[in-house]
């Protein structure tokens, strides 16, 4: 019987992603004794998922239309129970824009930053106001699109020029941008959340470049992990509960990873995926597994909170 | 206690000439062409649709009849006799002069150019090639750690005199190229073919200088109008200055991958050491299957199906690239091949590509075929893998992220923007 579906796949930019992480949970699956359907998410989806009246759906679709709460949205409508954050959390998180605005808000550190959209540049003229916000926030800068996982997009700029084309190539890849504050020889952490509970820390420590970017991520070997992460019992502990923070605040639930960055003594949130990466080389099941839990057993702890759904 | 782990355990004793092979998010965003939505024009690949099921299904019948423990065994790492034979007969009618004992059979014609570096190229070597080259080259050439020197083209092909002045600027530093790489016949990516003319004085200048070319000609058989000109090992006239790399990918299928090269006998016996460490030989099924098929009566009506075929989405792609693109970007019909090489002045094709994926068509930035990193504002396009149809949406959904992307990159720059007034 094929009691679970794996969501997986579809049009997104991080589909590659998305196809690695669903070919270990699928195998995950079946050592827990499920017999998962694996769906590469298109126009019969809904059909697809109708049909066969699955119990659960595991979500390992990453980026638009898998992490954005549109793909939750649609399950909440079929009656669907799924794994991770629920529509309102997702949409919140995915969108780096709306995230950075909640954690201001709340008090909790992210870095400074402007937005703009496609349309503010192209027919209000927002172009004009770039030097205003150098000046407002510095360089270096850091270019990201808003509504993108993986680092897809991302450029850091150090003078007008580069942030032009950093603002090209974001742009390519959402129609909102956010430019923030670079913070130039920051740390970069994450702390997986699992169920309301952090796990050990890892640092990623990308050899020869600048950023954690795209290929420093999936690329076995460019970048150098540390679990749990070499720091102080003082500010281990505030990253832990930076990260459970801003967790609670957004309402994420199952597993989530909360990207920081450590920046002298200072730490900021910088990303909150809710549909975090599972491949081989992904910083979650990293961090289960200092933790002593195994990839299925992280796969179980995921999966069952919706099956009592 | 914290433990520092990379993933690859093994990453600090790989080879130093695969130290730089790395994949990259450009290839792996490509992996939605993989959705039916998409519509890729970025693939070199064959319409094999169009191949009957029928012929298929004789030729092997036909193998499996007479040759089943022959095309099951082992074969001679030069190729089976009759592929060779079958090989110097296709070329025949081609004009390029071959007979069996200078053909060497492979995996591919991308095999022959992975031999070719791995026997000729030195790490540092100077290799020539056209800019843009064709793209699958260029790992190969990075894998021997080749210095390439592009040489630009135009309508006509690679500029001669072009070649001749980077020729003499290596001759001021010392240094001889050790081959010149082309693409005479339908250029990939550009789509020209290299005049006759040129071609004379390409043979020419290339013997004075003893500099062996690597003549690479999958696409020569799919002319859509004009004369054949005659090959580069045809006008090089038996005097060992060319190795001729030749394929049947495009003319029948890549599934089988059998390509081959023909060149001096000495040359062929260095390949062919190679080659017995790679893989022993190529697949005698596939070479008795590639073999039959063009020696026998169903090929030459293919070829014409399918030349025909690549005719009418050639015209289907230029019309609506006319229509669709903006009125500067240039690009000329090409005369055969799969492929219309776009360039939109200012526009980054870098930049595009995530754009044009969202928006559900694909193509292959013109930074694939430079070893440089030129070639940011062309884009290759390929017209014989989708319907006539689809490549009329393609452009279309091409001709609309273009027009976003300009204004925007307009808008970037507008004039009113003052840095003057930035502290930074």
């Amino acid at each position: 019987m094929a009691d679970v579906c794996v969501l997986t796949g579809g049009r997104s930019l991080e589909r590659t992603v998305s196809l690695r992480s669903a070919a270990r949970v699928e195998r995950a699956l079946r050592e827990l004794g499920h017999a998962p359907d694996v769906i590469d998410i298109g126009p019969d989806l809904v059909g697809r998922l109708r049909d066969r009246g699955y119990g659960a759906a595991f979500i390992c679709a990453h980026g638009r239309g898998g992490e954005d709460g549109t793909l939750q949205e649609l399950c909440e409508l079929l009656g669907l129970p799924y794994t991770g954050s629920g529509v309102s959390a997702s949409a919140r998180c995915f969108d780096k824009l709306l995230l950075k605005h909640e954690l201001d808000a709340a008090g909790l550190p992210t870095p400074e930053f402007v937005s703009f959209s496609q349309e503010t540049v192209n027919e209000l003229g927002a172009a004009e106001a770039l030097p205003a916000a150098v000046d407002r926030l510095g360089m270096p800068l850091i270019v990201k699109p808003a509504r993108m996982g993986s680092a897809l997009g991302i450029g850091v700029a150090h003078n007008e020029s580069e942030l032009d084309r950093a603002l090209l190539n974001a742009f390519s890849y959402d129609h909102k941008v956010v430019v923030e504050r670079f913070l130039a020889d920051a740390r970069d952490l994450a702390v997986g959340v699992l169920d309301g509970s952090p796990l050990p820390i890892v640092e990623a420590t990308p050899s020869g470049r600048e950023l954690f970017d795209f290929d420093a991520r999936y690329t076995p070997g460019l970048t150098q992990f540390t679990v749990p992460a070499d720091l102080s019992d003082d500010l281990a502990a505030a990253a832990w509960e930076l990260a459970l923070q801003a967790a609670a605040l957004l309402g994420v639930r199952g597993a989530a990873r909360v990207d920081l960055v450590l920046a002298g003594d200072d730490l900021w949130v910088i990303d909150l995926p809710t549909v975090p990466g599972l491949t081989e080389t992904s910083l979650l099941p990293m961090a289960a597994e200092a933790a002593g839990i195994s990839f299925t057993g992280l796969v179980a702890s995921m999966l069952d909170p919706a099956l009592i759904d | 206690m914290p433990t520092a782990t990379n993933l690859d355990p093994y990453d600090d004793r790989y080879a130093a000439r695969v130290a730089g092979l790395r994949s990259s998010a450009m290839r792996d965003l490509m992996s939605v062409i993989g959705r039916p939505e998409v519509i890729s024009l970025a693939g070199g690949l064959p319409y094999t649709q169009a191949f009957p099921p029928d012929v298929l299904v004789e030729l092997t019948a036909a193998v499996a009849a007479d040759a089943t423990a022959q095309a099951l065994q082992y074969g001679p790492t030069e190729g089976l006799a009759e592929a060779r034979e079958a090989i110097c007969g296709l070329l025949a009618g081609q004009g390029v002069p071959a007979v069996p004992e200078h053909v060497l059979v492979t995996t591919g014609g991308q095999q022959v150019l992975d031999l070719v570096c791995r026997t000729f190229i030195d790490p540092g070597d100077v290799v020539i090639a056209e800019g843009p080259t064709y793209p699958g080259m260029l790992p190969t050439l990075g894998a021997y750690d080749a210095d390439v020197r592009h040489i630009p083209m135009d309508g006509d092909g690679m500029l001669i005199d072009a070649l001749q002045t980077e020729l003499e600027r290596l001759d001021a530093a010392g240094r001889r190229p050790k081959l010149i790489y082309t693409i005479p016949s339908f250029q990939n990516p550009a789509g020209v073919s290299l005049s006759l003319e040129r071609r004379r004085a390409l043979v020419e200048l290339a013997a004075r200088r003893q500099i062996l070319i690597v003549e690479d000609d999958p696409y020569s058989r799919l002319r859509f109008e004009g004369e054949p000109l005659p090959s580069l090992a045809e006008l090089d006239a038996g005097r060992g200055g060319v190795i001729h790399v030749g394929t049947f990918s495009k003319i029948l299928a890549p599934g089988l991958r059998i390509g081959f090269a023909v060149a001096p006998a000495a040359i062929v016996a260095k390949l062919n050491l190679a080659k017995q460490g790679i893989d022993l030989c190529s697949s005698p099924l596939a070479q008795m299957l590639a073999s039959r098929f063009v020696e026998g009566p169903r090929f030459a009506p293919y070829l014409e199906t399918m030349v025909d075929l690549y005719r009418e989405r050639r015209d289907v792609m230029v019309a609506a690239l006319h229509e669709h693109l903006p009125a500067d970007a240039a690009f000329s019909p090409p005369a055969g091949g799969l492929f219309v090489w776009v360039t939109v002045p200012g526009v980054s094709a870098g930049a595009l590509l995530p754009r044009a994926l969202q928006a559900d068509v694909a193509f292959v930035p013109g930074t694939a075929a430079f070893f440089d990193g030129r070639g940011d504002e062309s884009m290759r396009l390929n017209f014989s893998a989708v319907t006539s149809e689809r490549i009329e949406e393609g452009v279309r959904r091409l001709g609309r992220v273009v027009a976003e992307q300009r204004t925007l990159e307009r808008s970037l720059r507008s004039p009113g923007r003052s840095w003057q007034t930035s502290a930074s």
